[in-house]
């Protein structure tokens, strides 16, 4: 045990000597699909509760399709799949970026992410009492400067509780990442294994790293959920 | 349809379907397992003694904030080393556990840490008073369990049935990780052995669509059998 830390400790943390490897790689797969899957859903929640069917349609089609397949298909998809068209492989720019596992990766965490927290949005959007967008409108909101000021605000933080559950997943499908080669967590604890033979102690590191993890997101939750959801609970103030 | 299998899968519809039926026994048999660990798990967590309590805390936790990918791994190997040493000491011959079994007995233990939650927040949320009038009645604790909590807890359980049995589904394709013979490794082998990588993946993206939306179907049928008697709320 001891030796296997040694060795592998700072591969399991942060560099495996020739790059970002185990913890920090999980951590920046996450926080990379976190922020930018936040970014996308946004307008993508607009549209998926708009009126027009030209913007709403396309958007179910989309969560649809993402939220029924296993995200390990959409991985494939993205780092194997896409690759073997003729198309991708001329231009030197879409070239560039799927040769690139970690690029791959991203594209489907991202993809993945977005479709759930998406479905997650405009559930909490639809869920707005109807006296909030009233007194909106009565003070004179409209169009772009509704959503901006209450919509989005309003329900961003009512679905905080869930959103929270969909980032602790998405921190766990990171680990799927070490099938296309990107060096995370699992990768290491594999290499780990392979070189070492001593299993549970390999993949057991990499279990407690993740389960660390996912309680201190769990606490950060917590605390944004006592700051920005305190209005819906009064009596506790 | 046969014709179309054989010709508009260039001869590897027989291969994709049995890959899907590998995925749909492994995800059914897991099912059952954790469903049934769900239902133990829920009574011990709810169970007024701590030696059972304590133990499914830890479970429920420690399983739900690790990986599933990272659990599969885990338990894969070790179960198999584990495994030598107990024939080893035993003097009995070599067992090796297949891809199968343990993806039936990973994912089981996976998400029966998850069925566990959800059992208990519909156990809490059948009226005291019904358990009560039961045993009034001098019903059996068995008879107390199947005819008055079982019916009630579904209806409140299988919202939280429904996606979780989702995730198990999605997650069988991890199996294929450990070498299981499933529909994401069919799809993969027609990929390489014809050079059309995507389109088989895509084949098999929508089998798994077509899979999720049946099972949706089911469940809806199942919540209005289940809410029978009960007033839906105005939408």
């Amino acid at each position: 045990m001891i030796e296997l830390l040694q060795e592998y400790g700072l591969a399991y943390l942060y560099s495996d000597g020739s790059g970002l490897s185990g913890l920090a790689m999980t951590l920046w797969l996450f926080v990379v699909s976190m922020l930018l899957g936040l970014l996308l859903s946004l307008p993508l929640a607009l549209a998926r509760v708009s009126r027009r069917a030209w913007l709403r349609l396309p958007v179910q089609l989309y969560t649809f399709v993402f939220r029924g397949t296993p995200l390990y298909i959409q991985l494939l998809i993205c780092y194997t799949g896409l690759y073997s068209l003729e198309v991708v492989r001329d231009y030197a720019l879409l070239d560039q970026f799927f040769r690139n596992a970690l690029n791959c990766t991203l594209l489907a965490l991202v993809l993945n992410t977005c479709a759930y927290t998406v479905e997650i949005f405009a559930g909490a959007i639809r869920n707005i009492p109807h006296g909030e967008m009233e007194a909106a409108q009565a003070y004179g909101l409209s169009g772009w400067r509704l959503n901006l000021f209450l919509v989005l605000p309003a329900a961003l933080r009512r679905s905080l509780p869930a959103y929270s559950n969909e980032l602790i997943l998405m921190l766990h499908a990171t680990s799927l990442a070490f099938t296309a080669t990107v060096a995370d967590l699992l990768k290491v604890a594999r290499d780990a294994n392979a070189a070492t033979f001593l299993t549970f102690q390999a993949f057991g590191v990499a279990a407690i790293l993740y389960m660390l993890l996912s309680f201190a997101l769990v606490g950060l939750f917590r605390l944004a959920e006592r700051r920005w959801m305190r209005f819906l609970n009064p009596t506790r103030g | 349809m046969n014709d179309l299998l054989t010709s508009g899968l260039q001869g590897f519809g027989p291969l994709l379907a049995e890959g899907t039926w590998m995925t749909v026994k492994l995800a059914l048999l897991a099912l059952a397992l954790s469903l049934l660990l769900g239902m133990i798990g829920a009574c011990a967590k709810l169970s007024r003694s701590a030696l059972l309590r304590i133990p499914a805390t830890l479970y429920t936790t420690l399983i739900r904030s690790v990986p599933d990918l990272v659990l599969i791994l885990l338990l894969f190997y070790s179960l198999q080393i584990w495994l030598n040493d107990l024939t080893e000491t035993l003097g009995w011959d070599y067992v090796e556990i297949d891809p199968f079994s343990a993806g039936v007995l990973t994912l089981g233990f996976i998400y029966g840490a998850y069925f566990t939650e959800n059992f208990r927040g519909a156990i809490l949320s059948v009226p005291a008073g019904q358990l009560e009038a039961a045993t009034a009645y001098g019903l059996s604790r068995a008879q107390r369990f199947a005819l008055v909590l079982f019916p009630q807890l579904m209806r409140f359980a299988l919202p939280g049935l429904g996606n979780n049995w989702l995730v198990l589904l999605k997650s069988t394709a991890l199996v294929s990780i450990i070498g299981l013979a499933d529909l994401v490794k069919a799809a993969q082998n027609s990929g390489k052995t014809t050079n059309d990588m995507l389109f088989f993946l895509c084949i098999a993206g929508l089998v798994y669509l077509l899979i999720t939306t049946l099972s949706n179907r089911l469940l809806n049928y199942l919540q209005r059998r289940y809410n029978t008697g009960i007033k839906e709320l105005a939408r």
